[in-house]
């Protein structure tokens, strides 16, 4: 089959981070510091990513400013032509370093947001004092009119405080607002019955986020990601597996997504390795899933094929038991009844939240 | 608010939004927060001539003398592309000039 370029690479360039949320899309087994790529490694990453046709660099984490050479890693990126975006939660961003990574080129911030009050943010995120020096980063990235996303990550306990939500984000002069609904990968999956939302707050969101998008036409743009678990079909995971995007772990591993070293059938290769190009367009791990070949029924001979590719493979392991099965999300899995039997227990029993931390389930 | 640009209207790039050549797969692409936008020679048409000082209707007028083809026509097409790009605040808007 014909594999096209990579568009967008996710470079997680540390699981430091001073939050703690419960929802973090870091795999349980962090690595530590000692673990993660030196600056040289990831410069020559980024410039094999740019030479391969990767037009967007996510600078992420953990928290990517805990790098104490985020601003060098910026700068080589922004020399290789890539369009960088800093995923972050703000804490770290000094005005300083704001400025030195302003003048290294760096073109956008997407800033997290667990909440829109100290309390609930602080809670949720496990780190007091978080939100108010977020809210002092939002008003230094708006001085600088540097363009801001604001990535709220929505869930049972913040669902309600949507509409203040989208609020606080014109406020803060962002262009973009993201309602993520947790998706239930890395630390989210033993977090659900506290993090699933209910059907009613599930639909109240969409009817909030349908109204706003026509009244701030113009104002802000919206990304809206519901929450599949009440969906009729699955996602379309990374837009197809290994078709659009990659992500590179501290370490150096090559993920067709975040959450596929959940996957023990498959191995994953690194970059000290092999280049960039070689694992994208070679390794099993990136060729298992691509395209529509290897899709089972029902989804082989369903019109929906070249749009959900039979969802994400991550979930219908964890869910179903099988990454070869169709996305149990999907009506027509034959798996589903695992997916309607997982809502289930996630809206009766509620077990205590688990915050990320290192070194401990 | 509406995503239809006035006559008058002086379309940009924000910061934050370039075309770039992509190098690797040819042609020209939008760039902007965390979106790819692959241009055909229409859209590199338009977008190369938006500039914060002409205006929409400029804008028309032109790419209908360059491509010998009827305003009214022409005049859709780029609304419909604009107010695409808009609604993704790939491009701001200044009013007329004052």
């Amino acid at each position: 089959m014909n594999v096209p370029a990579p568009i967008a690479m996710l470079a997680e360039l540390t699981h430091r981070c001073p939050l703690a949320c419960p929802y973090c899309s870091n795999p349980t087994d962090l690595l530590a510091k000692e673990n993660e790529l030196d600056t040289d490694t990831w410069l020559r990453v980024f410039k094999q990513a740019a030479d391969m046709g990767v037009l967007q660099l996510h600078l992420s984490g953990g928290e990517p400013a805990s790098r104490h050479d985020i601003v060098d890693l910026m700068q080589g990126a922004h020399d290789d032509g890539l369009y960088t975006n800093l995923i972050t939660s703000g804490i770290g961003l000094t005005p300083r370093r704001l400025d030195a990574l302003e003048a290294a080129g760096m073109d956008h911030i997407q800033l997290s947001m667990q909440g829109t009050t100290a309390d609930l943010a602080d809670w949720v995120g496990g780190y007091k004092g978080g939100f108010d020096r977020k809210m002092k980063v939002a008003g230094d990235i708006a001085e600088r009119g540097i363009p801001l996303t604001l990535n709220a990550v929505m869930h049972r306990h913040n669902l309600d405080d949507l509409e203040r939500t989208i609020e606080m984000a014109v406020e803060l002069g962002a262009r973009r607002l993201e309602v993520a609904c947790v998706q239930f990968h890395g630390w989210a999956s033993q977090n659900r019955s506290q993090l699933l939302p209910s059907r009613e707050q599930t639909e109240s969101a969409k009817r909030i986020v349908a109204e706003a998008e026509k009244r701030l036409r113009g104002v802000m743009a919206f990304d809206f990601v519901p929450p599949d678990y009440y969906a009729d079909y699955p996602k379309a995971c990374m837009g197809g597996w290994g078709s659009a995007g990659l992500n590179v772990t501290p370490d150096g591993t090559v993920l067709p997504c975040h959450a596929a070293q959940t996957i023990p059938t498959l191995s994953f290769e690194n970059v000290k390795d092999k280049s960039l190009s070689d694992i994208w367009y070679k390794s099993e791990a990136f060729n298992a899933y691509r395209g529509t070949d290897w899709l089972p029924d029902p989804c082989q001979t369903c019109d929906r094929k070249e749009i959900d590719f039979g969802g994400c493979r991550c979930q219908a392991l964890a869910i179903a038991g099988d990454a070869n099965a169709t996305d149990p999300v999907c009506k027509l899995a034959p798996g589903h009844k695992h997916l309607v039997d997982a809502l289930a227990e996630a809206q009766s029993a509620q077990t205590p939240m688990i915050w990320r931390s290192l070194g401990q389930r | 608010m509406s995503l239809a640009l006035q006559q008058e209207d002086r379309p940009f790039l924000p910061r934050g939004v370039r075309v770039v050549e992509d190098r690797v797969r040819g042609g020209k692409v939008l760039l902007g927060p965390e979106k790819a936008v692959a241009l055909d020679p229409i859209g590199e048409a338009i977008l190369s001539r938006i500039d914060g000082a002409t205006s929409f209707g400029a804008l028309v007028q032109d790419l209908a003398s360059t491509y010998a083809a009827p305003e009214t026509q022409i005049s859709q097409d780029v609304q419909r592309f604009l107010a695409g790009l808009r609604a993704r605040m790939f491009i701001a808007v200044k009013g007329p000039k004052t």
